[in-house]
């Protein structure tokens, strides 16, 4: 079942167009991600969804209901759509329970308050004020506040983003789990690709005010549709390839396709970091390059390099079990790749 | 070196109420149970809580509305009502007093002091609500949106709350402002402590009993400064964040025509009235029959009082400021609060106060300049204090400690770093200061040295002789001194104009 649908969604800031023909479904009880840089829009469709932007045209529906049509608005406290800001945002001058309790009719406000602090690991806090919280804790408080009066959607605006980066990992699987066990349907905007592959069973990437492609993280991050969005999802070496059959001809060589051939004769095999394989001696297929530098991550080495052959970008990017000190190497590909258009145009 | 400098001087500001006790202690028991039972007590404290209780709750209700119109709804002319609302500052209380009792007879009494104080006090609720309407976060509006709650209860549920530490630092102003008030309330004849206490100076020479009266003025005000800490215990709820964000403003419909109607209607009340008494008095001209005084001499000799006393206080509010701004301790933190503390003490307790020092212990400087001048700087060191600090919070923290990892002296890191980057906030301390003082009535009065008009005691003299037409020019010029101190008052209160726009 459809939980919710836009459909040739617009939206303006005055003069200019920030949404320019958003088309989106999230199916019921999904976790979806928007995904994109600061001021693709992303925040304004996270409003206009919830009722606090107006649509310009087309049409968002939650439940078969209408919201938005681009001449009648359904006002925001009427729509049943639960909001978690990026800062949580809580009410500083009530408690945390009269945070949580906040949407609730009063009758149902004591049992449904104690059953969301449970929920959210926060039994006991409830007479806290928000300012005696941790980032973290206040964050937890947000979403039980949002999921308390049974919300048909939920919205995250970056909810994670002011958290620092072990915080961020486990609240937001943390918050990911509790959605599921509730069965709520969310929609999560970021601009981390990291949050995006990890929360959501839907991606959609955003860019200038339209959706660049929607689909599985799995689906973004091996087979993106164009070059932008496989470098919004990772870091990605980019190769010219020519195609023949279910092969790439690159200057590493002749690589197996991923999935089926498009039918263009060129365009651009998509190496992820790890597909890389470096080498001190000269390989069959590897190319020579230069060690720019190489960064110690702890898991891996991030190490860039300048390929000397011609027909390849400037820098590579590879991850390495092991260091690389400046000098030579010798850069393999492996795997099946992907191709994505060239957009400087050069298939014919 | 800072610590004690800092401290002598909030000690010598606050003096003024150790001498108001001082004072006050020498009618003895027996004057006091006397002084204090008499039925004029019990009326002048019916007449001062009755008249607190409409015009606070007037100004609140006032200044919140006209706040919420101009910030947060999608009103015409939002900028220009801005300044409009909060122009009213600009007319000294007894110059609005003078203009509605020289238009109308029927204004006097209770309900005569409700309009005009109320009229004149309101921005004082205004300009610190907008600010933190302005400055709030409207993520929790939202949040309370989304959560089903409509528009109303959203205003009441949330915004109210939100903004009532402002709300209540305004109410708290305006009432130690009616506590203060002499000028106003002597022309609309409606007695208060304050009057009372000129009376009692003035006309019995009674210092005693004067200084009772004022030290029960002071109470009340003291009283009042505690409600208010009481009120703000949560104060720290606005968020002032790089995350906040602004709200959208609301659409009015409908409401449009009805909204700017009552805006219109509060502006012609607070401010037409007086420009109006203003010019109408002026084009009617001199109609006095007492030897009419130099309007220049007056107004060379405001300016000359104002502008010291404005530069002493900022002076000696340097030291304070800059004790309280490098360290958050906690003796830092009090030395600043008693400071503040002297804001609540009415105009005439000062002045009374150093009068009574002068006759006491400084007697050659009875009825000298300086006293005048001390006098100015006691009762609105406070106004400095505020404006230097707005001044030092411009200067990014950790400058003063780089300076001195590059090897200056920190009386050098003054001079060459500190001192530089606050100078045109010190300027705006002493014309904010300079500004509000020519304007000064009360103290002055008390004050003065004999033979020594200021645009404000001519002013008096001319209308307590009914004489409207001749003191119309020197009502003219302090409102015209006020309008640029109410300006970089309104521009400081909301921050960086265009922000909202």
């Amino acid at each position: 079942m459809t939980g919710l649908t836009l459909t040739a969604l617009h939206a303006t800031h005055g003069r200019s167009t920030v949404l320019d023909g958003i088309d989106l479904t999230v199916d019921d009880g999904a976790l979806a991600c928007i995904l994109g840089p600061s001021g693709c829009g992303k925040s304004t469709l996270l409003r206009v969804v919830a009722g606090f932007h107006p649509a310009a045209a087309g049409q968002v529906v939650l439940h078969g209901r209408t919201l938005d049509d681009g001449r009648t608005r359904l006002p925001a406290e009427r729509r049943n759509i639960g909001l978690v800001p990026q800062d949580g945002a809580l009410f500083p001058h009530l408690t945390v329970a009269a945070n949580i309790g906040f949407g609730l009719p009063r009758s149902e406000r004591r049992a449904r308050v104690g059953e969301l602090l449970e929920l959210v690991g926060l039994a006991g806090l409830g007479d806290r004020r928000p300012h005696q919280l941790s980032g973290g804790q206040q964050q937890r408080v947000a979403l039980a506040r949002a999921l308390a009066p049974r919300p048909g959607l939920l919205l995250l605006d970056e909810p994670f983003s002011a958290l620092d980066a072990a915080l961020r990992a486990e609240l937001r699987r943390e918050v990911a789990a509790t959605l599921r066990q509730t069965g709520t349907t969310a929609i999560l905007v970021t601009h981390d690709q990291d949050e995006a592959l990890s929360f959501a069973d839907t991606v959609a990437v955003l860019r200038d005010g339209r959706i660049a492609q929607a689909g599985t993280p799995d689906t973004l991050y091996h087979r993106p549709a164009d070059a932008a969005v496989a470098r919004v999802l990772g870091e990605a070496n980019l190769v010219p390839a020519e195609l023949t059959d279910a092969r790439a001809q690159t200057a590493f060589g002749t690589l197996p396709l991923a999935g089926e051939a498009s039918g263009a004769r060129r365009g651009l095999a998509l190496l992820r970091p790890r597909q890389l394989r470096l080498t001190a001696d000269p390989a069959p297929g590897a190319v020579r390059a230069r060690v720019l530098g190489s960064d110690f991550r702890g898991h891996d080495h991030r190490i860039e390099l300048r390929p000397e052959a011609a027909g390849l970008p400037e820098t590579l990017v590879a991850y390495a079990e092991l260091p690389w000190g400046p000098g030579e190497a010798y850069v393999g590909a492996a795997g099946p790749v992907h191709v994505v258009p060239d957009p400087a145009g050069a298939g014919a | 070196m800072l610590a004690p400098v800092a401290t002598v001087v909030v000690a010598v500001v606050a003096s003024p109420l150790g001498f108001v006790i001082a004072q006050a202690a020498q009618a003895g028991w027996e004057q006091t149970r006397r002084l204090l039972g008499r039925p004029l007590i019990a009326t002048l404290l019916w007449h001062t809580v009755t008249l607190a209780a409409a015009v606070t709750l007037a100004t609140a209700v006032l200044g919140f509305g006209a706040a919420y119109l101009v910030e947060r709804t999608a009103l015409p002319g939002r900028r220009a009502w801005t300044v409009a609302l909060a122009l009213p500052l600009a007319v000294p209380e007894f110059v609005r007093g003078y203009s509605w009792v020289s238009l109308f007879r029927s204004v006097h009494g209770y309900w005569g002091a409700v309009l005009v104080m109320t009229c004149s006090l309101y921005p004082l609720v205004f300009l610190p609500v907008a600010a933190a309407l302005r400055h709030g976060d409207a993520a929790a509006e939202e949040v309370s949106r989304s959560l089903g709650r409509g528009r109303l209860a959203t205003l009441w549920r949330v915004t109210m709350p939100l903004t009532r530490p402002a709300l209540a630092g305004g109410v708290l102003l305006v009432s130690l402002y009616l506590l203060g008030e002499y000028g106003a309330f002597a022309m609309l004849r409606y007695t208060t402590f304050a009057t009372a206490v000129f009376t009692q100076y003035k006309l019995g020479f009674d210092a005693a009993s004067a200084s009772l009266l004022t030290l029960v003025l002071v109470a009340l005000a003291l009283l009042l400064v505690g409600l208010e800490a009481w009120a703000g215990r949560h104060a720290r709820v606005t968020r002032h964040g790089a995350l906040a964000r602004t709200a959208p403003p609301v659409r009015l419909g409908r409401w449009t025509v009805p909204a700017l109607a009552a805006l219109a209607a509060l502006v012609a009340v607070s401010l037409g009235v007086p420009l109006y008494a203003l010019g109408y008095w002026l084009i009617k001209g001199s109609s006095t029959t007492l030897p009419s005084a130099s309007v220049l001499g007056a107004t060379l000799a405001t300016l000359g009082y104002a502008l010291g006393a404005a530069l002493v206080a900022t002076a000696a509010a340097v030291p304070v400021a800059l004790y309280a701004w490098r360290r958050g301790t906690r003796p830092a933190r009090a030395v600043e609060r008693v400071a503040y503390l002297t804001r609540a003490l009415p105009g005439i307790a000062v002045a009374l106060s150093v009068v009574y020092f002068a006759v006491r212990y400084a007697q050659p400087l009875y009825q000298q300049p300086p006293m005048l001048i001390a006098g100015y700087v006691v009762l609105f060191f406070p106004l400095a204090l505020t404006a230097v600090r707005a001044a030092l919070a411009q200067v990014p923290p950790g400058v003063e400690e780089a300076a001195r990892s590059l090897g200056t002296r920190p009386l050098a890191v003054l001079g060459r770093v500190t001192l530089p980057l606050v100078l045109p906030g010190l300027g705006a301390a002493v014309a904010m200061v300079g500004l509000t003082a020519s304007t000064e009535l009360t103290a002055t009065l008390l004050l003065r040295p004999t033979g020594t008009q200021t645009l404000a005691t001519q002013f008096w003299v001319y209308t307590s002789g009914l004489a409207y037409g001749a003191a119309a020019p020197y009502a003219a010029l302090m409102v015209a001194l006020s309008v640029p101190s109410v300006l970089l008052l309104t521009r400081r209160t909301l921050g960086r104009p265009g922000k909202n726009s």
